[in-house]
C-alpha cells in the first residue's frame, strides 16, 4: 500500500457515512403479480420458495444484454437482498434468462441447456430479439426468437432491457410464487 | 520502390479515402511477403477478395480476382489471416490456395443454404466432422458454457497442468448481419453495425457511418463529430470498467469489481439522461447523430466522468494486489504481436503504438485539440511486458484519458446541427474507430444511395490469435482470468 491510502480510521469513517451502492427499488406492480399467481396456480406450481436461482444463456445475442445482465448480478443491484442469485450450471437453475435471438448453430446447445434445468423451471426471453428474433428475424443463420425451441415463461422488452426491469420480472415472479 | 509504394503511385478504384488498387495474384502473395506491411482485414465479394494493409505509409487497400473459385493465401505469411480466410470460404465459398487451415469457422453446418453471400446460395451439403486429436488431454469449453457469457468454443490441450495448445472455434453468434444490411439504407443499416458487438454500439456505428459518410462524400456537422467522440470516450469508459470488474471477479477481487460496476451503473445512468438510451444505441447514425444530447445529460456525463477521475487514485490502490497475481500471466510472444500489429489495449499493452485515434486518425480527436491519447509508457517494464498485468494497466491508463475527453469534448461543444443528410449516391469507402477494445474498420459499397455489400472488423480478428499465443505454457486454472485480460467479443466476430 502506497502512503497517501487512506488510514484505516478514515476508511471506517467513510464507508460509515456513505450510502450503500446498492439502489433502492421501485415497488412491484401487484396487478401483475396477481394474474401471474393465478397462471402458477392454473399450472399447479403452488410455491416457488424464497429464493430463485437464475442462469443466464446466450443462443445469439449481440452482448448488450449480457452487459445489462452482469450489472444485474452487481453491487448495484445486490441481487442477494431479494433471495436472487446468479448460478453457472442449468442443472441448478430455477429460472432461465434468455437473450438473443436464437442462431441455428444455437438451437440444439439452447435445448440442452434447457433440458438440463431441473423442473419446475421458468424461461423469461430477455430483450426484442429474444421476443421475436428482433432485427435479426427473416436471417439464413437466425432461427428466430426463443419460442422457437423453448417454452417461454414470460418477456422483458427492450434492447437491451434495464436491470431494472428484469429485475422487476424476477421480484413479480417470487411474489406471486410465495 | 517497394511494391507497396509503387502501387500507391499507381491510381486505383474510386474508394474513399483510399482507392483500391487492383493487384494479380503475383502482386498479392508478394504484397503478403513484404517486410514493413501489416494485415487489417481481409474480405470479399462475388468477384475477388480485398485486403486492407497498413505500413508506415498509411493504409492500402488491395483486390485480386477470384479465379474458379481460388485465391492466394496469406496465411502462411501471416498469422493474422487465418481466421479470415476461413471466414471467406465460409461466407463466399473462395478458397485460399495454400492456406494453413481449412476448416470452417462461421459454418457449423446450422443453415440451410450454403455460401449464404452469393447471389444464388447452394443448399448445404453439411461440414465436415472435427478431426480427433490424440495424445493429449482435453478440456472443451462451449459453447454455452455457464456464467454470463458469449457463447463460443475452446478446446485446451493440457499437459502437466498447463495449457499445451488453444483451439478455439466460434461462429456460433453468426447472424447473417453482412446480407440483412443488403439493400438498406446506411440509415437503416446502421441499426445492424450498432447490434454487431454490444460491447462497442457507439464505436461501431462511429465506423459504420464514417464508411457511409465516405462513400457518399458527405461531412457531418461539428457538433455531431464532437457528440460521437463524447458518447465514444464515455462507451470506452464503462466497457474498460466492464472488463475491469470481469478480470477482477474471475480473480477473485470482488472491492476492485464493485468500485467498477458502481461507476459504470453511473455512466450508463448518464447515457440514458443524455441520450435516453443505457448503451447509447442507434444515436449515432450515417450523416451525424440520430438525436442530440438531452440539456441536463452534458452535465450527467461530465459528472459521471469525472467521478471516475476522481477515484482512480483510490482504484489504482485497490488493483495493487491484482496486478501482482496478474504479472507474467499470459504473455504474447512478442514474435507474435508484431506479426499481429493488432492494436487496440491488448496490442498497446505489448508495447505496440496502434490506436486509430492517432493514426489514420479521425475528426474530432485532431480538430478538437484533443490531446493524444496515452499509451504503454515505456520506461516502466511491467507495462511493456504483454502479460494480463500490463493489459489492467492500460485499462487503467486510458480510464483517466477518456475521462478527460468526455469533460473537454462536452465543454467545448459547438451549436449547430447535428446530421447532414446522405446524398442517394453511389460510391465505396472506408470507416474507422477505436473502440473501447480495439481498432473497428467498416467497408462499404453504396449503390444508389443503398448498401450494396458491406464488412466490418471487429479488434477480436487479430486478438482472438493473441489469446490463443498467450496463453501457451499458462496454468489450466487461469484459463478464466487469461480470457478475461483479452476481452474479445465473440458476437463481433461472429457477424
Amino acid at each position: 500500500m502506497t502512503d497517501d491510502a487512506p488510514s484505516p480510521l478514515r476508511r471506517v469513517w467513510r464507508n460509515l457515512r456513505a450510502r450503500p451502492a446498492a439502489r433502492p427499488l421501485a415497488p412491484v406492480d401487484t396487478e401483475a403479480a396477481r394474474d401471474l399467481a393465478a397462471r402458477l396456480e392454473a399450472a399447479g406450481i403452488r410455491r416457488l420458495g424464497r429464493g430463485l436461482s437464475l442462469h443466464a444463456l446466450n443462443p445469439g445475442s449481440c452482448g448488450g444484454c449480457e452487459l445489462e445482465l452482469r450489472m444485474l448480478d452487481s453491487v448495484v443491484y445486490d441481487l442477494a437482498r431479494f433471495g436472487l442469485r446468479f448460478v453457472d450450471s442449468p442443472r441448478q437453475a430455477e429460472v432461465l434468462l434468455v437473450t438473443g435471438p436464437v442462431t441455428r448453430a444455437l438451437q440444439a446447445p439452447l435445448l440442452a441447456a434447457w433440458e438440463a434445468a431441473p423442473d419446475p423451471k421458468f424461461v423469461i426471453a430477455i430483450g426484442d430479439c429474444a421476443i421475436d428474433g428482433g432485427v435479426f428475424k427473416g436471417s439464413y443463420a437466425v432461427a428466430g426468437g426463443v419460442d422457437t425451441t423453448l417454452p417461454v415463461d414470460f418477456v422483458v422488452r427492450g434492447c437491451p432491457p434495464p436491470p431494472e426491469e428484469v429485475l422487476e420480472g424476477l421480484l413479480l415472479l417470487l411474489e406471486a410464487g410465495t | 520502390m517497394g511494391l507497396a509504394a509503387s502501387l500507391r503511385a499507381q491510381g486505383g478504384l474510386p474508394c474513399r479515402p483510399w482507392p483500391r488498387h487492383p493487384v494479380s495474384p503475383g502482386q498479392w502473395s508478394a504484397l503478403g511477403a513484404e517486410a514493413g506491411l501489416s494485415l487489417v482485414a481481409l474480405w470479399g465479394d462475388a468477384l475477388s477478395v480485398h485486403a486492407l494493409w497498413r505500413d508506415a505509409e498509411g493504409m492500402l487497400a488491395v483486390s485480386v480476382p477470384v479465379a474458379d473459385g481460388r485465391y492466394p493465401a496469406l496465411s502462411p505469411q501471416r498469422p493474422g489471416a487465418i481466421l479470415f480466410e476461413r471466414a471467406l470460404r465460409d461466407l463466399w465459398g473462395h478458397a485460399a490456395d495454400g492456406a494453413l487451415d481449412h476448416r470452417p469457422w462461421l459454418d457449423h453446418g446450422a443453415w440451410e443454404v450454403a455460401t449464404p453471400l452469393v447471389t444464388r446460395p447452394p443448399p448445404h451439403a453439411g461440414v465436415p466432422p472435427e478431426a480427433a486429436v490424440e495424445g493429449m488431454d482435453q478440456v472443451p469449453i462451449g459453447p454455452m458454457a455457464g456464467g454470463i457469457a458469449e457463447a463460443g468454443q475452446f478446446r485446451l490441450f493440457v499437459r502437466g497442468g498447463r495449457i499445451a495448445r488453444v483451439q478455439a472455434r466460434l461462429g456460433w453468434l453468426h447472424k447473417g448481419i453482412p446480407a440483412l444490411m443488403r439493400g438498406k439504407s446506411p440509415r437503416a443499416a446502421s441499426r445492424f453495425a450498432a447490434r454487431l458487438a454490444g460491447d462497442a454500439p457507439v464505436a461501431h456505428a462511429i465506423a459504420f457511418a464514417r464508411a457511409a459518410e465516405a462513400a457518399s462524400d458527405t461531412l457531418p456537422p461539428p457538433r455531431a463529430l464532437a457528440l460521437r467522440a463524447a458518447s465514444a470516450e464515455a462507451e470506452r469508459i464503462a466497457m474498460h470498467l466492464a472488463d475491469i470488474a470481469a478480470l477482477a471477479a474471475a480473480a477473485g477481487a470482488p472491492l476492485v469489481a464493485a468500485h467498477c460496476q458502481a461507476h459504470r451503473e453511473a455512466l450508463l445512468r448518464a447515457g440514458t439522461r443524455a441520450f435516453g438510451h443505457r448503451l447509447m444505441m442507434d444515436v449515432v447514425v450515417p450523416g451525424g447523430l440520430a438525436t442530440d444530447i438531452a440539456p441536463e445529460g452534458v452535465e450527467a456525463m461530465r459528472a459521471a466522468a469525472a467521478a471516475v477521475a476522481r477515484d482512480l487514485a483510490e482504484l489504482g490502490r485497490l488493483c495493487a494486489p491484482l496486478l501482482r497475481r496478474l504479472e507474467g500471466l499470459g504473455v504474447v510472444p512478442p514474435k507474435l504481436a508484431m506479426a499481429l500489429s493488432a492494436g487496440g489495449p491488448s496490442g498497446r499493452a505489448c508495447g505496440a503504438a496502434g490506436d486509430l485515434r492517432r493514426s489514420p486518425g479521425y475528426r474530432p480527436y485532431h480538430d478538437l485539440n484533443v490531446a493524444p491519447v496515452r499509451e504503454a509508457p515505456r520506461n516502466a517494464p511491467r507495462d511493456v511486458g504483454g502479460d494480463a498485468a500490463a493489459r489492467l494497466l492500460v485499462w487503467l491508463a486510458e480510464l483517466r484519458d477518456s475521462a478527460r475527453m468526455v469533460r473537454t469534448a462536452l465543454t467545448e461543444l459547438p451549436a449547430g446541427e447535428i446530421v447532414a443528410t446522405l446524398p442517394m449516391v453511389s460510391g465505396e469507402g472506408f470507416g474507422w474507430a477505436e473502440g473501447p477494445r480495439g481498432g473497428i474498420w467498416t467497408w462499404l459499397r453504396l449503390e444508389g444511395g443503398q448498401i450494396a455489400q458491406a464488412f466490418q472488423r471487429d479488434p477480436g480478428w487479430l486478438h482472438l490469435p493473441m489469446l490463443e499465443g498467450a496463453a501457451r505454457g499458462a496454468d489450466l486454472a487461469d484459463w478464466p482470468l487469461l480470457r478475461a485480460s483479452f476481452g474479445i467479443s465473440h458476437a463481433g466476430m461472429d457477424q
